[in-house]
């Protein structure tokens, strides 16, 4: 079980250059299989476009309470950067001219953002419609402090988004550490409890599954089944829709790949799995994703990778939404992981 | 040439039958595609019935396949150890039932 980011362990994958390095090297350098950027112009999908904008997706700092295992943030209690007031205020500036619908707040913990509740309120003052939150679960029942955000997530009518990797107490500590499994279903019956996740409520609660370990998630509909059934039957509780994503190899991911021998065949099944259907619908081609310190990126992947969206506008300081829908978006062999199978996004299959 | 008979990278290069018979090799992965299909059977329970025959069959491809396909489906470690029990269990009563033909033999041979 890893206690420590790949940063604080100062691993040499804690650089970026070299998770590029190996992405680019090996069997994608001999050949032995295509690179993402060959495989998209057999489709004529090179360079790849924005579509309307929907989603600003903002990370609010790499804090986090938990130490998962395939974290592509490399997040946890060791990461201090944690987006600060002054940014805060500049992605306010460009939410209240912005075309994107939805505000999509990953972390870390966002929750763990001391402006977090302030910049969630504001944001709703100057106009964005919906609000998600990626919530671990287990923020809510980690600190007396967090003891009340059901209430303020209620309150706001924010969406809940949070990772449930299986129904089962094993599978799920073994990716995101020990007792992570009582305190997320704790967790999730508190929600339940002030109507988050019923069937018919507009609060809505929807649960990420990301396959613990070097495998692809199956089908989306047969987990959501096999996953509802589980979870009332064993510990009554309900949430509205399941998102099956796919671990992307970078990061602690890729760590575990390559620790595990894993990552050739995991790459091989990624690019088997390819689906040209899934390219024009990937998350990149409708969200611009914003770094703790502002930086803009296509993806939050790209930005786990540091790979900034082209053009003369990189910061949120200097954002122009016209210029940045005429950008090129930037690809590279992680980007199988969103078009295997049924495709992969934060909000689950693309088709 | 490969120094041992099975090579895991192997399982990955099984549609390359198909360039030394097209007709033969296309009309199997059809069929094979078709038969996991769902049915009246559930794509997970065919799996589950797949796993249990690989272990019957000892094919250590089938195997790798299959327990990741198992893992895909959210199958669990101890479904896919039951799956392979009862392989077991119908493998060996085929063995043991045998022992009725050589009781019938023996009788038959002895005064």
């Amino acid at each position: 079980m890893i206690t420590k980011s790949l940063k604080k362990r100062e691993s040499e994958l804690a650089n970026v250059n070299r998770q590029l390095e190996i992405l680019s090297n090996g069997i994608f350098k001999s050949g032995e299989l295509p690179t993402f950027k060959d495989k998209i112009s057999e489709i004529d999908q090179f360079p790849l476009k924005p579509r309307q904008l929907e989603i600003l997706q903002i990370n609010l700092g790499y804090m986090c309470n938990q130490v998962c295992e395939h974290c592509h943030v490399d997040a946890g209690p060791d990461r201090k950067e944690i987006m600060t007031k002054e940014i805060m205020e500049q992605c306010l500036k460009v939410i209240k001219s912005t075309a994107a619908h939805t505000l999509d707040l990953t972390g870390g913990a966002p929750e763990m953002n001391p402006n977090f509740r302030w910049f969630v309120e504001e944001a709703f003052k100057v106009g964005i419609k919906d609000i998600i939150v990626r919530s671990n679960l287990t923020i809510i029942r980690s600190n007396k402090k967090y003891y009340d955000l059901p209430e303020f997530f209620k309150k706001n009518n924010i969406h809940i988004v949070s990772s449930m990797p299986h129904w089962t107490r094993g599978k799920t500590d073994k990716q995101r550490g020990e007792g992570v499994f009582n305190k997320s279903i704790k967790a999730l019956q508190e929600l339940n409890a002030v109507g988050y996740g019923l069937p018919g409520s507009n609060l809505r609660l929807d649960l990420v599954y990301n396959p613990s370990g070097a495998f692809l998630p199956g089908d989306q509909t047969s987990m959501e089944k096999d996953f509802k059934k589980a979870l009332l039957e064993d510990f009554n509780i309900q949430f509205h829709d399941l998102f099956a994503i796919t671990n992307l190899p970078i990061s602690r991911f890729l760590d575990y790949l390559i620790a595990s021998e894993n990552y050739e065949d995991y790459m091989y099944a990624l690019v088997d799995a390819y689906n040209p259907e899934a390219v024009k619908n990937v998350m990149c081609t409708n969200t611009i994703s914003i770094s703790w310190e502002g930086w803009l990126y296509d993806c939050d992947f790209n930005q786990m990778l540091d790979l900034k969206v082209e053009g003369k506008v990189k910061h949120i300081k200097e954002y122009n939404e016209d210029l940045l829908q005429n950008r090129n978006i930037r690809v590279f062999q992680h980007c199988y992981g969103c078009t295997a199978g049924a495709g992969s996004s934060c909000q689950g299959s693309v088709i | 040439m490969s120094k041992t008979y099975y090579d895991p990278a192997d399982l990955r290069k099984f549609g390359s039958i198909t360039e030394w018979s097209e007709e033969l090799g296309t009309k199997f992965f059809d069929y094979y595609g078709k038969v996991f299909e769902e049915g009246a059977l559930t794509a997970r329970e065919k799996s589950l019935i797949a796993l249990a025959v690989s272990h019957v069959v000892k094919c250590p491809y089938c195997i790798d396949a299959y327990t990741k396909d198992g893992l895909q489906r959210g199958v669990t470690k101890e479904e896919m150890m039951e799956a392979v029990h009862v392989g077991a269990a119908i493998e060996s009563g085929a063995t043991l039932v045998h022992g009725v033909q050589m009781m019938n033999k023996y009788n038959k041979l002895s005064m």
